[in-house]
């Protein structure tokens, strides 16, 4: 295999952990909204832990999205 | 005609220099001070902000005028997320945080602007502030609690087997900390920049075509636009993230103990 067509590959497969990330991100919004529905007039205070664990969820996603942009663009 | 792929955005060239400084007598070991695209932006972002606060505050009515409000909206917003995640000795900070926010706010959305750099799709300033604020966070923790500073480490009410397994997580997770604080940044408006510049040259690939190809790049051109508005929605929340992130940490260092 040329070595140029094994990095496309490689970035493609890297990728894939992105998948994790959205499924952990669409927990964190399905759970809240789920929350935020059976008790409405709590739902403003938990918009920052809500935000948190996006933010931290996210981050995981992003770790393999850079290794993927490394491997193509260096 | 301007280039196409979708990476050359982000090149960084000289505007103007200022020549070298610090070579020895032979001329060498010098470094060349320049002025970059990237440093007009973000002498541009710093601009734009400071004079909007100090321009739009001068008045200090009572009852505000409109522009006024925005400044104050984004004062209140700030102060409100820094007292609820770090408490009131938090707002000792509050300048750091809000000066963060206004910063990675302003530049994400001057580089939303067709051919405009996006200042925050470069590691190295996104790294340059992640760790600045958990410089911040250690050299404060340590000043105040000096070894009380490692409770962090430590969370209370735990059983000492458990522990040898908690403190090496603990401590793996803070010295991530910079590294997911800025790559989180850097990677969103960089993949957001990437995408958008992706779908933008779909469209002009396909008008290429012939008839067809222009009625089908149609698709590509409401994904466009669609992504523009995603990426403005992105572009405010990843300030909100880093400063609420960093209000987080500061937490950590007023109150090192869980």
């Amino acid at each position: 295999m040329e070595p140029e067509a094994a990095r496309y590959i490689g970035a493609g497969i890297a990728t894939i952990g992105m998948g994790g990330a959205g499924i952990g991100m669409g927990m964190i919004f399905g759970n809240f909204l789920s929350a935020a529905i059976r008790n409405p007039a709590a739902a403003s205070s938990q918009f920052s832990n809500l935000i948190f664990g996006f933010a931290v969820t996210e981050a995981l996603g992003i770790f393999s999205l850079v290794i993927a942009f490394m491997i193509l663009f260096t | 005609m301007a280039p196409t792929d979708p990476i050359s955005q982000f090149n960084i060239y000289t505007l103007f220099s200022f020549g070298t400084v610090g070579a020895d007598e032979n001329g060498a070991n010098g470094f060349e001070l320049v002025f970059t695209n990237s440093a007009l932006f973000m002498v541009a972002s710093v601009v734009l902000i400071s004079s909007y606060l100090i321009l739009s505050t001068r008045g200090r009515g009572l009852v505000p005028s409109r522009v006024q409000l925005v400044s104050e909206i984004m004062y209140e917003f700030i102060a409100n997320m820094v007292r609820t995640s770090a408490g009131n000795e938090g707002m000792a900070f509050f300048p750091l945080v809000f000066s963060l926010f206004a910063f990675i706010f302003v530049a994400n959305m001057l580089g939303m602007y067709p051919y405009f750099f996006a200042v925050t799709s470069q590691i190295i300033i996104t790294a340059a502030l992640a760790l600045l604020v958990m410089g911040v966070v250690i050299f404060y923790g340590v000043w105040k609690h000096g070894f009380g500073f490692l409770k962090l480490f430590v969370p209370s009410g735990i059983p000492l087997p458990i522990m040898f397994i908690v403190v090496p997580i603990e401590v793996l997770s803070f010295l991530s900390r910079p590294l997911s604080l800025s790559l989180r940044l850097f990677g969103n408006i960089l993949a957001g920049h990437i995408v958008l510049k992706v779908f933008a040259g779909f469209v002009v690939s396909l008008s290429a075509l012939g008839a067809l190809g222009m009625v089908g790049s149609v698709l590509p051109f409401v994904m466009a636009v669609a992504l523009t508005g995603l990426k403005l929605l992105v572009s405010a929340l990843q300030a909100y993230v880093f400063a609420i992130l960093t209000s987080i940490y500061l937490n950590d260092a007023i109150h090192p103990g869980h």
